[in-house]
């Protein structure tokens, strides 16, 4: 029978299937932990005396919490700093690895899982974390979940699930000069809504997509959770292969032959069809920033803030309205014009060694404008260590930005990074909900390029603009 | 967790798409270790407006929240439903749920309805006409009832068993243990695993 790529993975992971009403029982290949959302989870295990079956299956990095700077002091805030060392006992406790602050492979759970070479083709990977869709990009099936699941899955390597359906997102064509990975994503999030991809698996497919780099499909994959998918997937190549040949765990010597032999079987057969279909024409894609607080409000950056009055669907009209409201922006503005305070590249979305490059070549030469604060935070130790052997954190220190350790960062309001109230941001990550950034804080989210090019002009922009 | 068959308290009309789990409890919140006392993070961020639902009476004492569609997107903390059911939710009603959000809810006893949009809005009016009007939400014949309105939900059979029964998720999955065993004894060698490399 044909069979769709997250099909394949899913049944060579079927430990027993359910019957009627009952979930199939899935193993799972690769548990990443950090500090958020485990210490309730082992805390259960402790409470039922039960042990971590697969200590040697899992690993832990600490990301949300941490600083960025000073990472060789004590973490300032008390409770922050309890919950990270509630980890590291937790992982002496129960015989897990763990990258604390400080090492070197410490990093965002979603860049140190790849750059180790522990994410690879058809594997199913899982972190109490909702963006570790980005495993997908690998051909992993990959997707958050709760503590309950966290804890389950230290218990028995498994959860029970029901299958997911399955959607296609063919991009085709060829990307125009300075639109990127980041602006498929928005754009198809715009299209399907973040309630459209619920109850699915999203597969990426198309040349647009085959052409893309690990770390671009990384950041296609990563925001398909704000799309309402859970997992969103792409079939390995040698674009993949090559990627993950060499990295510290992956297979070498025969075992490298047969995985890449496994690997290559990991695509969706001709005649298999999905539950849904999606196509979007790449070539008209341009730049793609976000106006309101939830990530399907994003319009090209050459549009206008839209008309609350002119939306059909009621819920939808109050979400712009509420939206705007609390963005402080009216109708009819251009997005162009949209000022802000703060530029924040980073996260498990663009927080790569591609998306810094991307940037740094946007603002060499060029500085930041008067006014504007510019945070570049590495994804790990390793990207900001292969950055600076690169020289960009010359380009970025010397265009006025602030070069920094590797950590969650601004992405979320759990570390000193943040926005005061009122405050506005362009930033590569990926979600613009009220106070995400920080109680009160506005953000928009952007491309790698955009953000670079907008800190240099002080308003949203792309790199074209700086030429004209 | 506890077995749910039917509950009955005070309906919250939540006028808002969206609710997504930054809203539910924001990150700010979630820096504990323990697993309860998550009541304060509640919509902390509108809870600073007098004029905010959860502010006004008889909604503070509110059981079942009845919220617009696309609850529960975005981050997968479990901590939503804890602040949820920590202030004294048992039930959400929505037209559509985040996945993840639904599977966290199901894990803790929280039950999380899926009514038709029309119904949703039809249980905001009685909701908002009278306020403090009691809504019973019934898991044996999956319905919400307020005043004269019987509304039917869905939730998938297998979290409603669970539910019904206060089962625990890692005691059922243990009973296969041996399928377990079998089926690790059946991997790939060349899978990786995560025990330290040697220095190079």
């Amino acid at each position: 029978m044909s069979r769709t790529l997250a099909e394949k993975v899913w049944e060579a992971h079927v430990v027993r299937h359910g019957s009627g009403a009952e979930p199939d029982l899935l193993y799972i290949d690769l548990h990443l932990l950090h500090e958020v959302t485990s210490p309730q989870a082992f805390d259960g295990l402790r409470l039922a005396n039960r042990k971590l079956r697969r200590a040697d299956l899992t690993i832990a990095t600490e990301d949300h919490n941490v600083p960025t700077v000073d990472i060789d002091k004590p973490i300032a805030d008390l409770v922050s700093r309890t919950q990270v060392e509630t980890l590291r006992r937790n992982c002496a406790e129960f015989g897990v690895r763990l990258h604390p602050m400080g090492d070197f492979e410490q990093g965002i759970v979603h860049v140190v899982g790849p750059q180790l070479g522990l994410t690879q083709p058809g594997m199913t990977v899982v972190c109490g974390d909702s963006h570790t869709s980005t495993h997908g990009a690998f051909g992993a099936l990959a997707f958050g979940i709760g503590t309950s699941e966290v804890e389950h899955v230290m218990a028995t390597q498994t959860l029970p699930l029901r299958p997911f359906k399955t959607m296609a997102i063919n991009v085709n064509g060829a990307l125009g000069e300075g639109v990127t990975a980041k602006d498929i994503i928005l754009a198809v999030i715009a299209k399907i809504g973040t309630g459209g991809g619920q109850g699915y698996v999203l597969e990426y497919r198309g040349d647009a997509i085959e052409a893309l780099s690990m770390e671009a499909r990384m950041t296609v994959c990563n925001m398909s959770i704000e799309a309402g998918a859970r997992a969103g997937m792409i079939a390995p190549d040698d674009t993949t292969f090559d990627y993950i040949e060499g990295r510290p765990h992956a297979p070498s010597g025969a075992d490298w032959d047969a995985a890449v032999e496994y690997w290559k079987t990991l695509r969706t057969d001709d005649d298999a069809t999905f539950d849904a279909e999606v196509h979007i024409d790449a070539t008209e894609l341009t730049p793609f920033v976000t106006w309101g607080t939830n990530p399907g409000q994003g319009l090209p950056l050459s549009a206008n803030i839209p008309d609350p009055e002119k939306i059909a669907d009621e819920n939808e009209r109050v979400a712009a309205e509420k939206a705007l409201t609390y963005m402080g922006l009216e109708a009819g503005t251009p997005l162009r014009d949209i000022r802000v305070d703060t530029v924040f590249l980073g996260s498990c979305t663009n927080g790569r060694i591609e998306d810094l490059r991307a940037a740094a070549d946007v603002i060499k030469g060029k500085h930041v404008a008067s006014g504007v604060r510019m945070l570049v935070v590495p994804g790990s130790m390793r990207v900001r260590k292969q950055a600076e052997d690169e020289g960009l954190d010359k380009v970025f220190l010397d265009a006025g930005a602030e070069w920094r350790q590797a950590g969650c960062s601004m992405c979320l309001g759990m570390n000193p990074d943040q926005l005061a109230p009122g405050e506005r941001s362009a930033s590569t990550s990926n979600r613009n909900f009220e106070g995400r950034q920080g109680k009160g804080g506005r953000t928009h989210l952007v491309s790698p390029l955009v953000a670079a090019a907008t800190a240099v002009r002080g308003t949203l922009s792309a790199p074209a603009d700086l030429e004209n | 967790m506890d077995a749910f068959t039917t509950h009955t308290g005070v309906g919250v009309p939540l006028r808002r798409s969206n609710v997504d789990t930054d809203q539910i409890i924001p990150a700010v919140y979630l820096k504990r270790v323990t697993r309860t006392g998550f009541e304060d993070g509640l919509f902390a961020a509108w809870r600073g407006d007098e004029h905010f639902i959860l502010n006004q009476e008889p909604f503070k004492a509110g059981s079942v929240l009845v919220a617009g569609p696309d609850f529960g997107t975005g981050s997968s903390r479990e901590h939503a439903v804890w602040a949820l059911m920590d202030y004294g939710f048992r039930v959400v009603v929505s037209s559509r749920f985040a996945d993840i959000f639904r599977g966290n809810s199901g894990k803790q006893g929280l039950v999380a309805a899926q009514c038709s949009q029309s119904d949703v809005e039809l249980l905001w009016k009685v909701l908002e006409s009278e306020p403090g009007t009691p809504v019973t939400v019934d898991l044996t014949d999956k319905t919400v009832r307020a005043k004269d309105l019987v509304a039917p939900f869905e939730i998938d059979d297998y979290t409603r068993w669970r539910l019904l029964e206060g089962l625990d998720d890692i005691a059922l999955t243990l009973r296969h243990e041996p399928e377990i065993s079998a089926f690790e004894g059946n991997r790939q060698t060349w899978l990786p695993t995560t025990d330290p490399l040697p220095a190079v």
